[in-house]
C-alpha cells in the first residue's frame, strides 16, 4: 500500500519539480490554490471551526492574498505550523507565505533569508497577576513564580528584563498555552507571562476574568507579521502590498459592506487608484486592475478584520492600542497608493 | 436380619451449599474478606473508589451537551445550580458535542463547503473493510480461508478509499507484483533462484518508478475511473492516528521479522546492515526521526519538491516500529532451544524452510506478548506528530481551544481523547490474550 503512494509522490514530485523554475505569483497561480501557513491554533489568529473552515485575523491575511492573487478567498490550502517547523517550511517552498504570529526580527529577516512584509499585529510581552496578589507594577514582582513557555523568546525578554531592574524571579517552565492556563488557575505561578494579546484571550476565559489583572509594562516589541522567502520580490510585493491596501482601505473608509458604492461614487484619487478604476497598480504588481478590491471585499478592511476576530466585541476584548491608524494615534501606517 | 445394613442405600437428596459461600456474599468472602488484612485493603480501596467517584461523576454528569462555548455552558451550570465556592462544577460536554466529527475525521470533505460531498464514508468503509480483510488473519479458524484473497488486495484498496484519485494508480502498483512475480517464476525456471529474485525485484522496481505512471495516465485517459482525490493535508484526527498507526504496524511486523532473522544471518554484510539499521534507530528519539522527515528532507529534496509529508511521517513511524519489532522478534528466537534448529537442520529442510516451518511459527508465539506491546506503543507515539504541525487528535485538541469559544477547556477534550485510545489499546491487549490462550500448547 506504500508503493502506490510513493508512487504518487514521486509523480507529485516530478510535477512540482518542474514547475519550482517560475515565480511563487505563477506557482500559485498555476496551482490554483495558495499555500498559506498559519498556527496549529491561536485564539484569534488562527483556529479551525467544527466544520475545518481556518478563521482569524492572521488568516484574513492569507484569505487577502489569495483573494488577490486567484480572486477567490477561499482558494488557500491553511498549512497548520509550529514554532518548530514553520521557517523551514517556508524555506523549502512546502507555503507561499507564513502568516503565523511571527515577531519580525533582525536575525529572521537578515540571517534566515526571509523577508517581513509588514505587520498586522503590533504586540507586546506582558504580566497576567491575580487580582488578590495586590501588584500593580512588573517591578513589584520581586520573588515572583513566572509561568513561561519554554524556547521563545518570552523567555529571553523576562529573564532581561528581571535583570535590569535588579529583582529575582523562579521561572516555572511550561510548553504551551493550555497548560500555562491550568498551571497559573491552580496557583501553581504567581504570573503568567506572554504576548498581551495572548494573556487578554487567556483572562478572557476565565470564570472571573475580573479577579485577575494585566500590569502595565510592556517589556517588548513584537510586531508580528506575514513573511515570504527571500529572492521573490514580486512575490513579496503582493503580500505587502495586499496588506497595505487593507490598512489603507480603513483609512480611507473603504469597507467590504459600502465599497461598491464608494468604487462608483468616489472622488478621491487615492481610493480611485486603490480600487483599480485609475491608474495601474494592479499591472505594475502582475495582476488585474481589481485585485484590491477582491483583498477588501474578502474579509474586509484592516478594522473589520480586527473587529470580528479580536476586538472588542469578541471574547478575546483587544482595543485597538498601538494597532489604531496613525489618524488614530496608533502605529499603521501605509505607504501611500501612488 | 439381611436388611440391617450399614451402608446407606439411597442417595440423600444434594443440599444447597451454605448461604455464606455461594451467591456474591460468597463471592465477597472470598475474594475481599477472606481474612482481616484483606478486608482492611478492600474496605480502603472501596473508600478511595468513592471519593474519586464522588468527585469524578458529578462532574461528568453535566447538563452541558448543548453548550455553544465555555461561557454558555457556565451559564447552564449555574441555573443547573452547579455553583461551589470555587466556581461553578461541571464538565462542559458541549465541545464535544459540537466537535467530536472533527475529532474523528480532522479536515476530511464533509460537505459543508459548497461544492463538495460528504466523503467520511470513505475512511468509515476504509476500516470496516480492514476489519473484514484482519479477519482471516486474526481469527483463521472462524471464517473461510478464501477470504485471504481479500487481504491480500485490501493493502491497494486501502489509500485507494482514504486518498481517492483514479482506480488505476492502485491497480498498477498492484501490477508490479505481479509482473516481479512472474519474472522471477520465468527467470528462476530458466536459470537459477537468486537470479530469477533479483531480475523479478529489478522489474517491478522499474514498473513502479518508470513506467507505471506512463500506464495510470494512459490507461486514466482512455477509461477514467476513479472516485475524488482527498489531499493528505485533510487528514486529521483518529483517522490520522488510525492509519500511520495500521500503515506502521502492517508493514512493521515483516520488516521486523526480516532485520531480526539479518541480525542472527551468517552473512556478515547482511547482519552488519541490519544491527546498524536496528541500533541507530532504537538509538534515536522517535520525535527526532520525525522532525528529520518534517523538516530535514525538505531542505534535502530539491526546491519545489513536494513529498508528501504524510508519507514521510508513515515512513519514519514504520521504521520505528520495524526495529523495535525486530529486537522483540530476535528474543522469541534467542528464547527457543537449539534443539528446534537443528531439529530442522536432521529433517533436511533448507533456511527457509526450517524458518516457515518450524521456527518462525514458534518464536512469534513466544514474542507475542512483546509484539503487541509494541504495537500498542506504536499506536500511541503517533500522536507525536502533533509536535511537526499535523492535526492529529491532540494537535486538534490545541486547535479547538484555539477557538474563542471553547479556550480554557482542557479535561474534555483530553477525556474523550484517552477514552477512545483505550478503547483502541485495550482490544488490541484484549485479542493478544485470546491470541495467546489459543495458541497454548501446553508446554513452555
Amino acid at each position: 500500500m506504500k508503493k502506490s503512494v510513493l508512487l504518487g509522490a514521486f509523480t507529485v514530485a516530478g510535477l512540482a519539480a518542474g514547475m519550482a523554475a517560475a515565480g511563487t505569483k505563477d506557482d500559485v497561480q498555476a496551482r490554483g490554490k495558495l499555500n498559506c501557513g498559519v498556527t496549529t491554533g491561536l485564539v484569534g489568529f488562527a483556529a479551525p471551526d467544527a466544520n475545518g473552515e481556518w478563521e482569524g485575523f492572521d488568516v484574513a491575511v492569507c484569505r487577502g492574498v489569495a483573494a488577490a492573487v486567484l480572486g477567490d478567498p477561499k482558494a488557500v490550502e491553511f498549512v497548520p505550523t509550529t514554532g518548530k517547523t514553520r521557517f523551514t517550511a517556508l524555506a523549502s517552498g512546502e507555503i507561499d507565505m507564513l502568516a503565523r504570529n511571527t515577531t519580525w526580527t533582525f536575525s529572521r529577516d537578515v540571517d534566515l533569508k526571509f523577508e517581513f512584509t509588514g505587520v498586522n499585529y503590533y504586540d507586546g510581552q506582558g504580566f497576567m497577576v491575580p487580582k488578590e496578589l495586590g501588584v500593580s507594577s512588573a517591578k513589584e514582582l520581586d520573588g515572583a513564580t513566572v509561568c513561561i513557555q519554554t524556547g521563545t523568546t518570552t523567555e529571553l525578554n523576562l529573564a532581561d528584563f528581571f535583570r535590569t531592574n535588579n529583582i529575582s524571579y523562579e521561572p516555572v517552565p511550561i510548553e504551551t498555552n493550555a497548560e500555562a492556563q491550568q498551571q497559573y488557575l491552580a496557583g501553581a505561578c504567581d504570573v503568567y507571562t506572554t504576548d498581551a494579546s495572548g494573556l487578554a484571550a487567556t483572562r478572557a476565559s476565565f470564570e472571573d476574568p475580573s479577579a485577575h489583572v494585566l500590569l502595565p509594562e510592556i517589556i517588548s516589541k513584537e510586531p508580528l507579521g506575514p513573511l515570504v522567502r527571500h529572492g521573490d520580490n514580486e512575490w513579496g510585493d503582493i503580500v505587502r502590498w495586499t496588506l497595505n491596501a487593507l490598512i489603507t482601505a480603513e483609512e480611507l473608509g473603504v469597507t467590504s459592506a459600502n465599497i461598491g458604492e464608494v468604487a462608483s461614487s468616489t472622488n478621491n484619487p487615492e481610493i480611485k487608484r486603490l480600487l483599480g478604476s485609475e491608474g495601474t497598480l494592479g499591472e505594475m504588481l502582475g495582476l488585474d486592475a481589481e485585485w484590491a478590491k477582491r483583498a477588501i471585499m474578502a474579509g474586509g478592511n484592516y478594522g473589520e478584520i480586527f473587529a470580528k476576530n479580536i476586538g472588542e466585541d469578541t471574547p478575546i476584548g483587544l482595543a485597538r492600542g498601538l494597532n489604531a491608524q496613525w489618524t488614530n494615534g496608533g502605529l499603521l501606517y501605509s505607504p501611500p497608493f501612488r | 436380619m439381611s436388611d440391617i445394613s450399614f451402608v446407606r442405600t439411597e442417595m440423600l437428596p444434594e443440599q444447597e451449599p451454605p448461604a455464606s459461600t455461594v451467591g456474591a456474599i460468597g463471592w465477597a468472602r472470598e475474594n475481599l474478606f477472606s481474612n482481616w488484612f484483606n478486608s482492611l485493603l478492600t474496605v480502603i480501596s472501596i473508600y478511595f473508589i468513592y471519593m474519586v467517584l464522588k468527585g469524578a461523576l458529578p462532574w461528568m454528569l453535566s447538563p452541558t451537551w448543548n453548550g455553544t462555548s465555555l461561557a454558555h455552558c457556565r451559564e447552564i451550570l449555574t441555573e443547573a445550580g452547579r455553583v461551589t465556592d470555587h466556581g461553578v462544577s461541571g464538565a462542559c460536554w458541549g465541545v464535544i458535542n459540537e466537535r467530536w466529527q472533527q475529532l474523528l475525521f480532522g479536515f476530511y470533505p464533509n460537505g459543508s463547503e459548497p461544492g463538495t460531498t460528504d466523503l467520511r464514508w470513505r475512511p468509515v468503509l476504509a476500516f470496516l473493510l480492514m476489519g473484514v480483510a484482519l479477519a482471516p488473519v486474526l481469527f483463521a479458524d472462524k471464517v473461510p480461508s478464501k477470504l485471504l484473497y481479500f487481504s491480500a488486495a485490501y493493502p491497494f484498496i486501502f489509500p485507494w478509499l482514504l486518498w481517492g484519485g483514479t482506480i488505476w494508480g492502485p491497480l498498477s502498483a498492484a501490477l508490479g507484483f505481479v509482473i516481479g512475480y512472474f519474472v522471477y517464476r520465468f527467470v528462476s525456471s530458466a536459470f537459477s533462484g537468486l537470479i530469477g529474485i533479483i531480475l523479478g525485484v529489478v522489474c517491478a522496481v522499474v514498473w513502479w518508478l518508470v513506467l507505471s505512471s506512463l500506464f495510470v495516465g494512459a490507461m486514466n485517459s482512455i477509461l477514467p475511473i476513479g472516485i475524488e482525490a482527498v489531499e493528505s493535508r485533510k487528514f486529521g484526527g483518529f483517522m490520522l492516528s488510525i492509519t500511520i498507526g495500521v500503515v506502521a504496524i502492517a508493514c512493521s511486523l515483516p520488516l521486523g521479522i526480516v532485520l531480526a532473522l539479518g541480525r542472527q544471518s551468517d552473512l556478515m554484510i547482511v547482519k552488519f546492515l541490519c544491527v546498524g539499521f536496528i541500533e541507530f534507530i532504537r538509538g534515536v528519539p522517535l520525535i527526532t526521526l520525525l522532525f528529520v522527515a518534517s523538516t530535514l528532507l525538505n531542505i534535502f529534496m530539491p526546491p519545489g519538491t513536494n513529498f508528501d509529508i504524510i508519507l514521510r511521517v508513515l515512513i519514519m513511524v514504520t521504521l520505528f516500529a520495524a526495529a523495535y519489532m525486530a529486537e522483540v522478534i530476535r528474543g522469541g528466537l534467542a528464547a527457543l532451544p537449539k534443539g528446534q534448529y537443528e531439529g530442522a537442520d536432521s529433517l533436511g529442510l533448507n533456511y527457509w524452510q526450517a524458518q516457515r516451518l518450524i521456527i518462525m511459527p514458534q518464536a512469534l508465539k513466544i514474542s507475542i506478548p512483546g509484539i503487541v506491546s509494541t504495537f500498542i506503543g506504536v499506536f500511541k507515539d503517533t500522536v507525536l506528530v502533533s509536535i511537526i504541525g499535523l492535526l492529529d487528535p491532540l494537535g486538534l485538541s490545541n486547535a479547538i481551544r484555539a477557538d474563542a469559544n471553547w479556550n480554557g477547556i482542557v479535561w474534555e477534550i483530553y477525556g474523550f481523547i484517552g477514552l477512545l485510545f483505550f478503547i483502541f489499546c485495550f482490544s488490541m491487549s484484549r485479542y493478544s490474550m485470546y491470541l495467546e490462550r489459543k495458541l497454548q500448547t501446553g508446554h513452555r
